[in-house]
Order: C-alpha cells, then structure tokens, then sequence
C-alpha cells in the first residue's frame, strides 16, 4: 500500500520539530520486551519496538556443530539474524543474503566483546534473531532481543547491551528512526552500548553526517541506550520477580 | 544465604510488609554493582575497576569472604558428585556420549559401568536415546564431565518417561529432605527419580505419569513461591482419580529410584539446598486461604 506515492518525499520534520509520528527529535518508539517467550530455548525474548516485532532464542553453551568451528580456549557466539519472508511490504525472498550475514557478524561480534566466553571452552553459544515485522532499526532490535535473551540463558556477560539507530532526518539529528525516516533521511547511525563501561561495541553508519552531528549523534544515542537498558531491566525483573509474600498467588 | 538472613526470614512471617531486610533475596542482573564491601568476587560476578558486579542473572548472595550469584536459569553446570539422569548420543568403541543438559556432552567410559563390556560391544549394552543415571566424577578445567554408572541407584532407566525442568528448580522439586517428591509419589502412585541436572524420571501408570508432569510444570512456574508443598498436596488431593483410592506404590521400590534424587537433597550442604529450606520455611504459618 505505500508503494503508490513511494517517490514523494514525505515531510520528516515540521517546522515545530515533530516528526512524522508526532515524536520530538530524541524520543524513542513504545518499546515493549518481554523475557522467556519460548520453552524450548536455553533464554529467550520477544520486542516489539514501534511496529517492529522480533523474537531472539539463545541455546547453549552446548556441543558445536559443525565441529571444526570449536575453540578449544572459549565459547564460539554463532548468531544467526534473518528477516522473515512476510517481515516487510513487498515479500522478502527467505535466506541468507548479504545483508542479513553482515549483520548477523557485527552482531555476534558485539557479543563476543561482552559475553565471558572462556568460561565455556570447546562450546557454542547459538544465537538466534528472527525479525518477524521490520520497520527500521531491525538490528537494534535484534541485538536488545538477544542480549535480553542471553541474559534469561544464564549466560555470563559484562552487562546487557542495548542498542538504538540514531539518524539524520531534515537536516537534524533524531533517535530511533522509523522506516520512512531511515528511507528518506540522509544519514543512519545503528549502535549498541556496554553501560557498564560505556563503551560502543557495535557502530556502523549509512549515510553523511558532519563531524559535529557525529558528536551530537553519538551524545544522543548513548542517552537512547541507557534508556533502552532500563526497560530491558524491568523485563528481565518481571520475569524473574520473586513473588511478593502478599497477594496475586493465583 | 544461609546464617546471616534467619531473623529476617522470621521477621517476614510474621509481617508481611516489614521493610527488606539484609536478608530480602535480592535479584541482580548482569552488570548490576553488587553493593559489598570486603568481599570477593564469587561465581557469577567479576571485578573491573575496584567494583564488583554480577555477571549472571540471579539471586545476590553475601557469604563472606565471598559474594556470588546463585543462578535462576541457564544450563546445568555439573558439579562432582551430583546425580544426574542422561540419554545418550552417540556409541564410540570403548564409551558413550551422554547428553546431561550440561554444556557438553558427558563420556561415560566402558570401566564405568557394573557391566564387563568388551571393546565394540559397547552398542550392545546401550544404544542412542537410552537414557541412564549417573554420577558426576570429576570435571577438569576444559569443561570435560567424567561420569560413572557404578553405585548405588545409578543405572539404565527402563520404561517411563523422562521430563525436563531447569536445573535452578531442581531443590523444588525435591523439597526439604525430599518432602516435595515424596508428597508426589505417595499420591500418584508413580517412581519418580530427579537428576541434579533438571531430567526427571516418572515410572507408573500412563495416568500418574501425566499427573506428575503436570505437578512439575506447577512447580517450575512457581518455583520461587511459598508454601507451594502444602499447595502441591492439596491439588493433588483434591485431584485425586475416582474409584481408585491412592494406588499405594511399593515402598522398597520407590525408595530405590528416590535415591538419586534424595540423597543430595538430604545432606542440605549448599546454598542451594538453602533456598529450597528457605523457602519453604516462609511459608510459615500465615498463608490462609491460598488455594
């Protein structure tokens, strides 16, 4: 349905500073998460973020296969990313493709720098990232659902790892772009954060921005993760609440 | 966990709302500060900069000289000596590889066994999908399980079916000296074995088998709730299939396939052991009205 007018350039930014949706620059999309969707999965997370819905499921440490991969000194982190075929407007063709591959590496990596891997040697830990219903930002997405799984997995880690795309749309700077902001922007800044120690393990960019917005980008960003980090928390805390003593034992 | 939080617990049955003591189950999650002083990074944490912080989601648990996390999820991490149940993978000529919910895959070599196995003949003796119970040996710094099948309860398991709970939800399950199971198999009428590991073992009836199942799923929801003994017994009662009045099991059988999971259970030594204890202690007495 949108592909009718798709060579319009929709207005991204009134003169206010609203955006398409009526957000402000540096608000972020509802986002809800909730932790161990699955049974069958060692940890697992559904997000839906503004219309993006993503199940991630975590299994492991466990036997690697194929064998040949197996570190005899750590844990491998295989993390599989893939769009579902009915995720986007017009039919994604399913698998693999090069998109999908990028982005299942940079965000295993991501993981490999937080993840305690030498406490599981000659094991995988298998990640995996299904974007059910994508709307941009897929990836932070992605690595917000996992990390959350990770976590429900028992699995040791520095810290969580949220993540936001901060994006360029009108000539300014905005925190979690939505989709015809990240098609018709000029500039799109995914990135995850360690809060613990504030460093950025994933960072990749689309698009021009000046040294100074890439300043500014960042600054906002960062703030959008530690938000992010807080509903992760809670989703976390819902799940694994002990009981209060009063009330609600049904 | 163990000393320091008694007069909290106490505290807490008998007001429901007092303020969190020392002795709250605090849950951390990873990267969370721990706020202690003078302790050392136990499992499931680790320091950076002079701080200490967990690395695992769990419950914070204080017991000098060391603080640690007492995990709610993840896998079975074997230690020596648990009992645990396994199906086996894959048939080499002088071991099997059995699958204990651990990280890895467990060798349970020939020698290990009361059988005289001869090499090859291993396929003889258990194929793949048999599933057996074992003991943990030894465990060595790559992560590699050493387990037996010689002692007492250990064994081919025969017949029944095996269900999986996780391994946090394991001291549950088993209850306080074994309350909890021996509750289940005195109104099922079903054998029932559980693995430190999470797999357990339901014998019996096709009807006590799903009961049982249906018990453990119970309990894993509500693993961390109170007085869930009581509850369990009173469900089961109220449960109880018509005509048939209890089915009584056989006493020496059942205390036969109980021993793997009661025996660790019944020597109370860790912190695990402890949450199950405290647990069920809060229960106390001020819980009317709950089922």
């Amino acid at each position: 349905m949108g592909s009718v007018g798709a060579k319009e350039v929709p207005v991204l930014l009134t003169a206010d500073g609203r955006r398409i949706d009526g957000r402000r620059l540096d608000e972020l999309r509802p986002i809800r998460i909730q932790a161990g969707a699955l049974h069958q999965a060692d940890g697992s997370a559904f997000v839906e973020w503004g219309a993006n819905k993503v199940m991630a499921a975590v299994y492991g440490p466990r036997e690697v296969h194929p064998r040949h991969l197996q570190q005899n000194n750590k844990a491998v982190i295989q993390c599989r990313y893939n769009m579902a075929a009915f995720s986007v407007d017009e039919r994604k063709r399913p698998g693999l493709d090069r998109r999908s591959q990028e982005i299942s590496k940079v965000i295993g990596e991501a993981f490999e720098s937080v993840v305690f891997a030498e406490e599981f040697p000659r094991t995988s830990i298998d990640v995996y990232i299904e974007v059910l219903q994508a709307n941009a930002g897929t990836r932070c997405a992605g690595v917000v659902a996992a990390s959350v799984a990770l976590a429900d997995a028992g699995i040791p880690m520095v810290d969580l790892l949220p993540s936001v795309a901060v994006g360029k749309i009108g000539g300014a700077i905005a925190l979690d772009l939505k989709k015809e902001e990240d098609n018709f922007g000029e500039a799109d800044l995914p990135m995850a954060l360690v809060p613990q120690s504030g460093r950025l393990v994933l960072l990749q960019m689309e698009g021009h921005m000046t040294e100074a917005e890439l300043a500014q980008a960042l600054d906002l960003g960062v703030k959008g993760c530690r938000s992010i980090h807080e509903t992760m928390k809670q989703a976390l805390r819902d799940r694994y609440s002990v009981a209060p003593l009063a009330g609600g034992s049904a | 966990m163990s000393r320091g939080n008694r007069p909290g617990r106490r505290r807490r049955g008998r007001e429901a709302s007092a303020p969190p003591s020392a002795g709250e189950r605090i849950l951390v999650l990873p990267g969370e500060e721990l706020p202690v002083r003078d302790l050392r990074p136990g499992h499931g944490t680790y320091r950076t900069g002079g701080k200490v912080y967990a690395s695992i989601l769990g419950l914070l648990s204080a017991r000098p000289p060391f603080v640690q996390v007492i995990p709610l999820s993840g896998r079975y991490i074997p230690r020596p000596n648990d009992v645990v149940i396994g199906t086996v993978t894959d048939v080499q000529t002088t071991f099997w590889l059995l699958d204990i919910g651990a990280p890895r895959w467990a060798p349970l070599h020939m020698t290990g066994t009361p059988w005289k196995v001869d090499v090859g003949e291993t396929g003889r003796f258990l194929r793949v999908g048999d599933s057996v119970v074992v003991q943990v040996e030894n465990l060595d710094a790559t992560g590699r399980i050493g387990v037996t099948m010689v002692g007492e309860g250990l064994g081919k398991l025969d017949g029944g079916s095996i269900i999986h709970i996780s391994p946090a939800r394991v001291p549950r399950v088993v209850g306080r000296s074994g309350s909890m199971i021996q509750t289940i198999t005195r109104l099922t009428g079903a054998q029932v074995a559980v693995g430190q590991n999470g797999r357990v073992w339901i014998g019996g009836s096709p009807e006590a088998i799903h009961r049982v199942s249906e018990v453990l799923r119970t309990i894993e929801e509500n693993g961390q709730r109170p007085g869930l003994t009581e509850r369990i017994e009173s469900y089961l009662l109220t449960t109880m299939p018509t005509g048939e009045q209890g089915p009584e099991p056989l006493p020496a059988e059942t205390a036969h396939r109980d021993a793997p999971g009661a025996r660790p259970a019944s020597t109370d030594d860790d912190e695990e052991g402890d949450l199950a204890d405290e647990a069920d202690d809060a229960a106390g007495p001020g819980e009317p009205g709950d089922h």
